[in-house]
Parts: structure tokens; sequence; C-alpha cells
């Protein structure tokens, strides 16, 4: 059963159709893999308080903070993990960090 | 012409090794397989293959080495035995899972413990679920047309399995046998090149192998790769038929001895079932319609073939050389049985476990469970199932 397949998995790919051995073909596919259900808490941007320090950006490990023009946006929550390292790094108290409703 | 040479079990390996060529061997020594990677290393210092040699640190990384050799996209092998293969335990199912054809001479050897360098079956007979194909060889002539064989099959489009050949430690692998080689230019153009559609080095197309494979995929892969085991019992015979015209060496998933007209059978292993076959000339030169089926393909399992050569026979003695303490008998008598049940539930069938450790399994042996045999096939009582053959009692 050679790899005859190489279109990016997706959940709902059948057994027939899923490349061998789990083999990846497109490049950057983690955007895919929406990681934001994994989380139990939720940090929560609070604009009037944000001096866009840009503290915070770089501290994220899932890059879901996105910056534009030196400038932090709202979270990506797809893939936020809701670790809390950014709330950690606020120095301005301009994240807070509340329970995940489901 | 084919080469009439003289050769034990590993050097046949070695010498089937040295004619595909390979681009990488990494093996790590342990007895009685030593010798191949020692061979064939010998091959290497002599410029004889173009052969990467990666002499690694263990068996876990011999194994590793080739995965990765084999995801690059070249032809990858290895050798081992006993605690070696189990050492390579994790890297077996890495192998299988992420689809990659590496071949592995695995010379079988007892698994500690207690500590023992002689055959048995334990160590393969472990590795039996780990997602490789496996044949095993009676004899040294087997051994290294299996190792040719291998490649084809493993390779071949609808399998991309990896592919053990097993044979007996020391009785094959140490003992020097008349054996017929091909010619190298012949196993060069039997097995061909090696063209996989997707490898690690192919610069214009970049690939990750191997990610992690969570709930949503992992199903669909085992299944997929079940399906792969089961498509390669064809493919093995497809095989075993081009092979035969090269040579003259006929092929199958197991083999018949005798069997036609058989009312007590043995179903046996690798080297013992050339001691079992002398047995059953010496009955039926006695009347006694005696036979045996020697399995080749234990991975796959022929099942549907097994049972339609088997369900005439009277009375059925299934020969373990390893225990699986499942305290039921061993791996074998485990697959024969089910392998029956529904398909011909007639027959007396018992087990025995047999030449643990090395144990000598002599003639005296075999016929003992051939006259047990004959006395279930007469009484029609089988008394106990899980027996054995050459232990002290």
């Amino acid at each position: 059963m050679r790899n005859k397949n190489t279109k990016p998995m997706t959940p709902d790919v059948k057994w027939k159709e899923i490349t061998p051995g789990g083999m990846i073909f497109d490049a950057g596919n983690a955007e895919d893999f929406k990681t934001g259900d994994w989380r139990a808490m939720k940090p929560i941007w609070i604009i009037e308080k944000c001096t866009q320090c840009m503290l915070c950006p770089p501290t994220c490990p899932d890059m879901s903070i996105p910056v534009k023009d030196s400038k932090r946006l709202d979270y990506d929550y797809d893939h936020c993990k809701g670790c809390g390292v950014c709330v950690e790094v606020c120095p301005f108290d301009a994240i807070t960090f509340v329970k995940e409703e489901d | 012409m084919a080469i009439r040479e003289r050769l034990s079990g590993n050097e046949a390996m070695a010498v089937a090794m040295r004619q595909i060529n390979p681009d990488v061997v990494a093996a790590f020594p342990i007895t009685p397989s030593t010798e191949i990677p020692q061979y064939f290393s010998q091959f290497v210092a002599n410029g004889e293959v173009d052969t990467e040699f990666v002499a690694v640190e263990s068996e876990h990384s011999a194994m590793s080495a080739c995965i990765g050799a084999a995801a690059a996209g070249g032809r990858a092998m290895t050798a081992t035995s006993a605690n070696g293969l189990a050492l390579m335990w994790e890297m077996l199912y890495i192998a299988a899972s992420s689809r990659l054809p590496i071949t592995m001479a695995c010379v079988n050897r007892a698994l500690s413990g207690p500590i023992n360098i002689h055959n048995d079956h334990s160590d393969s007979m472990g590795a039996r679920d780990s997602g490789w194909i496996q044949l095993y060889s009676e004899n040294n002539q087997e051994a290294y047309d299996n190792f040719i064989q291998a490649l084809r099959i493993g390779e071949h489009d609808d399998i991309m399995l990896p592919v053990m050949v097993c044979q007996d430690g020391f009785i094959t692998s140490h003992a020097v046998e008349n054996i017929e080689l091909l010619e190298d230019d012949k196993v060069k153009s039997f097995i061909g090149e090696y063209e996989p559609d997707h490898y690690m080095l192919n610069s214009k197309e970049p690939i990750g192998v191997g990610p992690l494979d969570l709930p949503a995929y992992y199903f669909e892969h085992k299944r997929q790769q079940a399906e792969a085991m089961k498509n390669s019992k064809k493919i093995i015979l497809e095989v075993a038929r081009e092979f035969e015209k090269l040579t003259g060496r006929k092929y199958d998933l197991f083999e018949e001895y005798k069997l036609n007209d058989a009312e007590i059978a043995l179903v046996i292993i690798n080297s013992t079932a050339g001691t079992a076959k002398t047995v059953v000339d010496k009955l039926r030169a006695n009347g006694v319609k005696a036979g045996l089926l020697k399995i080749r393909v234990f991975r796959p399992f022929p099942a549907e073939e097994i049972a339609n050569a088997l369900k005439h026979i009277k009375a059925l003695a299934v020969m373990d050389k390893a225990e699986s303490f499942s305290a039921v008998g061993g791996p074998l008598f485990a697959e024969i049985k089910s392998t029956l049940y529904g398909t011909a539930d007639g027959i007396k069938i018992v087990n025995y476990i047999y030449g643990l450790g090395g144990r000598d399994v002599k003639a005296d042996d075999i016929e003992t469970v051939y006259s047990q045999l004959s006395d279930i096939s007469k009484t029609g009582n089988i008394g106990e199932t899980y027996r054995y053959i050459g232990v002290r009692q």
C-alpha cells in the first residue's frame, strides 16, 4: 500500500485514504491542529489597560498572540492552550485568567 | 549456471546481503547472529559492496539506524538474535507502523532468562505481533533464498512492511551445508532497484515521517497496516513463483511433507522439520500414514490454507520451540487451534513444547510424538493437550 495520497490529513479521513505511516507532506500543518480545546483556563486581554509594551507575545509558546504593526491583537483562541505565561508576564494587569466555560 | 558452494547459514545470509548490496547495514554483534555482520563488514572492507556499515552501540540503535536509513529512502538491513531482538522491541513496532521495508536476519536463540545462547524460537515468537512479516527457514538454502525474496515482498507497492527472515541458531547458522547460490547479477536483477515514492532525502518533496498520531488518526493507520499484512500473503506467493522460475526451488506459505494422505501429522517450524521428515520416511516404510506441515510464513498467518491442508488429519501435534506462558500452550498451538476451530473441528490436536534453550531434539523424540498421535488416533482419547517432549520428568 504505497503512498499515493499526499493530501493533508483531516479528522474525517478514511483508513484507505490516510497516508501510510502518517507521512506528512505539507509544511506548517500544526496550524490545522486546533489545540485551543485543551484549555482549562483562558487569558482575557483587557485592551484599556494594555500599554502595548510587547512583553507578552514572545513568551507565548504557541504563537497565539498575533502581532501586527508592532501592536498585539486579541488571542488566537484556536491555538491558545491556556498556559497562563502571558498572564504572569504582564506588568499592567492587562490580562486576566478565567476558567474556561464549555 | 548456479554456483555450488558450502556455507554455514550465517555465511549464506551474509552472502545474500553482499549480493543485494544494500545502502545501509546497521548491526550489533550477538550470538549466534554475530557472524553475519562480521562477514559483511569484511565485504565492506574489501570494497565488495557500496554499503554504509554502521557499527552501532546497541540493537535499539541498530534498528533506529535502519529506520532512519529506510525513511531516507535507502535499503536497510540488520541481523540479530534473542536479547538483541528484545532490545529492538520498541523500534520493531515503529519500523512496521512507519511502513519501512527493512530486512532482518533473525538467527533464533532462546530469550533470557536464565541466560542461554542456544536455539529456540522464543525471540521471534515474542515479536510475532510487532507488524513484521516473518519467514522461517529449515536449512541454509532456505535462509539464503528467503532472504533474497524478503526484499521483494517487503518493498512491494501493496505491502511496504519490514521482513524478518528466521533460521535456527547454531543448528543451521553455524552448520556448513551444500548450497546453491545465484550469480550476483541474477540477484541484482531479481531484487531490482528500490525506488520509494516518498523519502526524506528527496529535496523536491519535503516530508515528515513518524509524527504524533493522536486518537483522530492512529486507528486508521493500524487498520491500514493490517490490510498491508493481509495483502502480503498474495505477494509472498507471487515472489515465490518468480523465484522458482529463476532457481527451480519452490516456495509456498508452508511445506507439506507426505501430508496428502496422512492420518497423523506434525506442524513444525525451522530445522527440526528436517529431523521430522526422516522420521516420517521411517514411519511410512512401516506403513504408518505420517506427514508434516512445515510453516514458512508465520506472519501473515496462512490460516485458510493451513486449515485446508490439515482438514483430513485424525491426530495432529503442534510443535512449539517456545513457551508462551499463556498456561494453555505455545504460540503456534494457539494459532493452529484457532485456525481449525469451525473449519476442521474433528481433528484431535495436542501441543508439544520441545527443544527449549537448545535442548537436543532427536529422531527418537519425534518418533515418540508420532507414536502418541497414533494412540490418540486409535483410542480417540486426547488426554492432556499441553505437553512436553525432552524435558526431564
